[in-house]
């Protein structure tokens, strides 16, 4: 590449003009934020791992007794194509192909982001049935602690995308309107950074030991 | 123990600075003096306080190195290179000095590595998990953390007391510690350090006294109105005194079962406590058990772990706690 | 639904029982009557500072010029009235706790439990509603003008930020005069701080006040590490950035990775006490010791986020004062950065009797002493900046010699306490509180208030009083001395720390004495406001207009005080470590620039103080289970953060013929003036244009 790179992640590229110049401060900004982000859920991963032992069982269900890898693969799989499709999102914008192509894509990850979510709230209703509740004992606190967390994050990005797709119809992909749809990339693609750690540690770390 | 045996004279390297902290152990063992229960680890009954003591002493010489300079130039530098002497040279650009970079570097560098290397041998030595060497024979002892008092149970000899801990001098003590209640931390300052009492864990701590004498123990971990009157009496005595201070409580004792407990977990001082339970032959404040449920330590330490819910009801030290003999009561 | 019910439903918890003033009236005891009178003041200030605001008819201009504003400048003073105003709180408690202890021999005037209040609102106010407050104020205010930027890089969340931390204080404020605050100690370790133990509002109180002004925290130092990285004047390389921009990058980092694990750690109580988690119960696998590590993990951090400001804070004083260059630059941002980076891996020292194995306490404490160098590599640099300089004795050299002393001795009981072999003995006594206000009264206290001495001329365009400020300083440098030094007396005796009361007679005149120097911080306080009243009276003698009261070094004294709204007429461009020392040698400064340009600045939102209002009946509806109410606010600042983010216009242009006039009209303000030499410096002639100084003697260079 020619222009120097002003921010990790996508560079829009100069030929967006302001945009591209924008997003240097707003996104290395946004970065900051994951990072600050990250450290909640490297506790909250951590606060799982020293709690995931005979004490913190509390003699309560186990892993083995209230997790169902098979939904837990289907939202993986959800979750992991609904990057796929963000990132076509974001390829649609760098490439100035319209805002049609760029709310088509945004649609899917949004439809993507609500299926994950549906499962998601079926997992945990499962679960409720099998007792593992956060009053049974001090592990299931620390799962409920963090992946509804991480849930949370995802409905927060879904309510984001909906915003953005208005914004969109307003306000045209003016360069504010651009920058934002940006650092709802990165916090997106971190969503599910932080999934891939759910499902090997949470799921998988715990089903195993 | 070796570090247990040296005193802050023994080596010639912190005697001046001794001076500078002269006053301050004058003043403590002063005042300490008008008291006659001792309750400071620089008037040190015990191995353990005096071995931290003198670490204490060394660390304090080593540090001088890095501070004096500080105490001595900054005055010197203010007054030579004050605004109205214009005699003194002025090098308003001079902004860097390798050699002295290095010394500033390099010195509390040097100090730091002597001061780890003692750091280390220092707390291996006096681990409190490590029993204490002696030629007496070892006395284990239960501790239990109250509302706002201590149980001292001896599981060997079937007796238990609340804020009296009796010793044999020059016997290693082991403590299993626990609280039935918030967390607590317990110090006994002129024999060794503290160590914390959590719910449901187990921590562990030894002392030994090289003198008969009577000290303070006390809780230093916040834990409600009643903190402040959560301290005990240590006494260390002879072997032979021991005996006999244990047949005193065998004769004088009460019955410690689980109605009894119950009472005692209430949210109450120790005198207040000796209200309830003790009788006249105990001393004040103090509470003598003859008749140990013997599993009552496991049982506390146990009941956190059972996965069961504890309601405030049944949690010692809860608002809305109510003692088992009560509840058996209201049946 | 019957009436209860509904009044249930629509107070939560709150009842009339919740006023402290009925106790007191229905049991006079002084206890009760402190915690009455108290609430009175917090009352009656209220009223007060409502009446005057309106006596000076300023309604309009509060919230037009200042709530709403976005400028960093004003948001950094807001944060400092606010730190002020707590830190009257934190210093009363403070002495009313010395009083009490003073008094204490087997009783004294307070009970049990509004001791603990006291101790646990001294400690939660100092730390997060007055010192870093007033960090964040004056890096606000100095930060981005140290850099030639024209505002932090997100001024509306600055705003926020601001907003947030207000929330906290309103809500601890609160707590003085509705329901009591936690018992619990600013660490509210569990299980204490559990519902079984404290099933009041207490520690609800506590967790919101933390969780809302940690969020705020967390944002802040978001947005000065952005500012410091992207915002720079051109040539302003991060070597050449001032110490006080550097110690605010480390400190800001620490913000950003130091704050999530206390909110992480507050948001755990909260589950527990609120939706039955068993994150740190006694039962069900609940773990104290994870809160123990969590709450350190921030606790630890923090406390180099507080000092590190001050160092920057005396970096620049100590080169101002001494008419000379920093010595050993690179030495103190390394040494800086080293401390920022150990800050992270010494927590453990703050719980070393919990009964881990020797190996683990023998490297936390290795770590912790390893903290030691860097900061010995600071004082060393600042005595090597005062040699060969010519040292001008103002307030802030005052401040900085009471820290040489005074800081020392802290860290000379910081080294004993890294040694786990002494801090089984004094952990938890009063020498581990006489070691902490060591470090935090001379090291951060003694800073930050230099640096409101410092800086307040350029802030408002006039000095402040000096003689006053020296008073200041003496009765800080003294009443600290006296008031803590006793303690580790105290400490040594085996007194523990939170006891309202003790049995030792042998502890009374240590206490009697900590007690006169109480008395001596409370002169301090007082002065301070006194202070404040006298250079407003005489603001006219004291004038600096031009900007330059102390022959400052570093670009924020290049611009007229105070500095207009947008900082530089046009963005300064940098050569030089010290630019405006060099600058004014070479005759760079107060030049007209080719060309003037139009200013895009910030527009006024009042989307911080919605947030701020709304948090704090959050916070309020949270502690005392008013469902309905936390919803609605709750509701209300998400959709005020939506339909903010519908606004696209947030800025206005200033047009480069107002600045050109407005720059033009100071610099004939800059040729009117007379240079003074610094033998006036604190004269009325000092209207703040520095005349160019010689050396007395021969001045070779070394």
């Amino acid at each position: 590449m020619k222009h120097p790179i002003l921010h990790p992640g996508m560079n829009l590229g100069p030929h967006h003009g302001q945009a591209h110049y924008d997003a240097e401060r707003v996104t290395f900004g946004f970065w900051v934020f994951l990072m600050s982000d990250l450290i909640i859920f490297g506790l909250m991963f951590a606060t799982y791992v020293t709690m995931a032992n005979p004490t913190g069982l509390a003699g309560g269900p186990g892993p083995k007794d209230a997790y169902d890898l098979t939904n837990v693969y289907a939202q993986t799989m959800v979750l992991l194509v609904s990057s796929v499709t963000f990132g076509m999102a974001s390829l649609a914008m760098r490439f100035e192909r319209g805002s049609g192509p760029i709310t088509l894509w945004l649609c899917i990850t949004l439809a993507l982001g609500l299926g994950f979510l549906t499962l998601e709230l079926l997992d945990f209703s499962n679960m409720v049935e099998a007792g593992a509740v956060p009053s049974r004992s001090g592990f299931w606190s620390s799962f409920w602690g963090l992946v509804p967390l991480h849930g949370l994050h995802v409905f927060v990005g879904c309510l984001w995308i909906s915003i953005m797709m208005i914004q969109m119809r307003i306000f045209g992909l003016a360069p504010v309107i651009k920058t934002r749809i940006l650092r709802l990339g990165l916090f997106w693609h971190f969503l599910d950074l932080i999934w891939i750690g759910i499902f090997t540690i949470v799921y998988l770390g715990a089903l195993s030991s | 123990m070796k570090d247990g045996n040296m005193t802050p004279f023994s080596s010639w390297r912190f005697r001046p600075n001794l001076l500078k902290h002269a006053w301050l152990l004058c003043g403590v063992l002063v005042l300490s003096a008008c008291n006659e229960e001792r309750n400071s680890f620089l008037d040190p009954a015990g191995p353990i306080a005096a071995a931290q003591r003198t670490h204490m002493f060394e660390v304090i010489a080593w540090t001088m190195i890095a501070i004096v300079p500080v105490f001595v130039f900054v005055p010197l530098i203010l007054w030579r290179y004050r605004f109205r002497n214009a005699k003194a040279r002025y090098t308003p650009d001079w902004e860097f000095s390798g050699w002295l970079d290095m010394v500033m570097w390099g010195v509390p560098f040097v100090i730091i590595i002597i001061l780890s290397s003692m750091l280390w041998k220092s707390t291996h030595a006096l681990d409190p998990y490590k029993p204490i060497a002696s030629t007496e024979a070892p006395v284990n002892v239960q501790v239990v953390g109250l509302d706002w008092k201590w149980l001292f149970i001896y599981p060997d000899l079937g007796i238990a007391t609340v804020n009296e801990l009796v010793i044999p001098v020059n016997a290693s003590v082991a403590m299993d510690i626990t609280t039935d209640t918030v967390m607590q931390s317990i110090l006994i300052s002129s024999l060794a350090g503290q160590i914390y009492a959590m719910p449901g864990m187990r921590t562990k701590l030894h002392v030994l006294a090289d003198e008969t004498g009577t000290f303070v123990g006390e809780n230093t971990q916040y834990n409600g109105d009643g903190f402040v009157d959560q301290n005990f009496q240590t006494i260390s005595m002879s072997t032979e005194d021991f005996a006999v201070w244990v047949t005193t409580v065998k004769a004088s004792g009460v019955t410690l079962d689980a109605t009894t407990y119950g009472r005692l977990a209430v949210g109450s001082t120790g005198a207040q406590a000796h209200e309830t339970l003790g009788s006249s032959q105990m001393p004040e404040g103090v509470i003598y058990f003859n008749q140990v449920e013997p599993s009552l330590f496991e049982t506390v330490l146990g009941r956190y772990n059972e996965g069961t819910d504890i309601p405030p009801a049944q949690q010692p030290g809860a608002v809305g706690y109510v003692p088992p003999s009560a509840q058996g009561a209201n049946q | 639904m019957n009436p209860d019910d509904t009044i249930h439903w629509l107070i939560g918890r709150l009842g009339v029982s919740s006023l402290p003033i009925l106790p007191a009236i229905e049991n006079p005891t002084a206890s009760e009557l402190v915690g009455a009178g108290a609430a009175s003041v917090a009352i009656f200030g209220a009223i007060g500072a409502v009446i005057f605001i309106t006596w000076l008819g300023a309604w309009k201009t509060l919230w037009f010029d200042w709530l709403t504003s976005t400028d960093h400048k004003r948001i950094g003073i807001m944060y400092i009235v606010l730190a002020l105003v707590m830190l009257a709180r934190g210093v009363i408690e403070g002495v009313v706790m010395r009083t009490q202890q003073a008094f204490g021999l087997d009783g004294g005037f307070l009970a049990p439990d509004h001791f603990g209040e006291l101790f646990t609102t001294h400690g939660t106010i100092m730390i997060f509603f007055v010192a870093m407050p007033l960090i964040a104020g004056i890096a606000n205010y100095v930060m981005p003008l140290q850099i030639g930027a024209r505002d932090m890089s997100f001024p509306v969340m600055n705003q926020i930020s601001l907003g947030l931390t207000a929330t906290g204080a309103a809500l601890i404020m609160i707590s003085l005069v509705i329901a009591q605050f936690s018992t619990g100690s600013w660490a509210a370790y569990p299980p204490y701080t559990g519902l079984d133990f404290q099933p009041g509002p207490g520690p609800d109180y506590w967790i919101w006040t933390i969780i809302l002004a940690g969020i705020g925290t967390t944002m802040s130092g978001i947005n000065f590490a952005v500012t410091i990285y992207k915002e720079r004047a051109p040539g302003m390389t991060l070597f050449r950035m001032p110490l006080f921009t550097w110690t605010m990058l480390c400190t800001s980092i620490i913000m950003i990775f130091a704050l999530p694990p206390l909110t992480v750690a507050a948001l755990m109580q909260a589950a527990d006490r609120y939706l039955d988690f068993h994150f740190f119960t006694n039962d069900l696998g609940g773990n104290m010791m994870n809160y123990v590590n969590l709450f350190w993990l921030f606790g630890h951090p923090e406390v180099y986020l507080l000092v590190i400001p001050a160092y920057g804070v005396f970096s620049e004083t100590i080169a101002t004062f001494s008419g000379k260059r920093l010595f050993g630059y690179n030495s103190l941002v390394f040494a800086t950065m080293a401390i920022a980076v150990l800050s992270f891996s010494v927590w453990l020292h703050h719980f070393f009797t919990m009964g881990q194995s020797a190996n683990v306490n023998i490297a936390f404490g290795i770590a912790s002493m390893c903290i030691a160098v860097p900061t010995g590599v600071k004082i060393y640099d600042w005595m090597a900046t005062m040699y060969r300089g010519r040292i001008r004795m103002s307030v802030p050299m005052i401040y900085a010699i009471g820290f040489f002393y005074l800081f020392t001795v802290g860290g000379l009981t910081g080294v004993m306490l890294a040694n786990p072999t002494i801090s089984y003995q004094v952990h938890n006594t009063l020498f581990l509180v006489a070691h902490f206000h060591n470090v935090i009264i001379p090291g951060v206290v003694f800073g930050l208030m230099s640096g409101y001495f410092y800086w307040f001329p350029k802030a408002f365009g006039f000095r402040l009083h000096e003689g006053w400020g020296r008073a200041i300083a003496l009765f800080w440098i003294f009443g600290f001395s006296f008031t803590f030094f006793p303690l580790y007396v105290l400490g040594f005796m085996g007194m523990p720390r939170r006891s309202v009361s003790y049995t030792n007679p042998a502890f009374e005149p240590w206490m009697m004495v900590a007690l006169f120097g109480a008395g001596l911080i409370f002169a301090a306080l007082v002065s301070l406001f006194i202070q404040l009243r006298v250079s407003i009276r005489d603001r006219e003698n004291l004038a600096v207009p031009v900007g330059d009261p102390w022959n400052g070094r570093t670009l924020e004294w290049s611009t007229s005080s105070p500095p207009p709204h947008y900082n530089f007429a046009v963005p300064p461009t940098v050569e030089d470590r010290d630019d405006f020392a060099d600058a004014k040698a070479k005759g760079r400064a107060y030049q007209e620039p080719d060309a003037y340009e139009d200013i895009e600045v910030p527009e006024n939102t009042p989307i911080g103080m919605i947030i701020c209002v709304f948090g704090t009946l959050l916070g309020f509806a949270l502690v005392f289970y008013i469902w309905w109410l936390a919803l609605v606010s709750a509701v209300v600042i998400v959709v005020a953060i939506i339909a903010r983010t519908f606004n696209l216009s947030t800025t206005r242009t200033i047009p480069a013929a107002e600045v050109a006039e407005e720059h033009r009209a100071w610099l004939a303000q800059v040729r009117a003036t007379k240079a003074v030499t610094r033998e006036a410096e604190t004269k009325s002639t000092n209207h703040g244009l520095a005349g160019l100084e010689t050396a007395p003697s021969d001045g070779e260079p070394a």
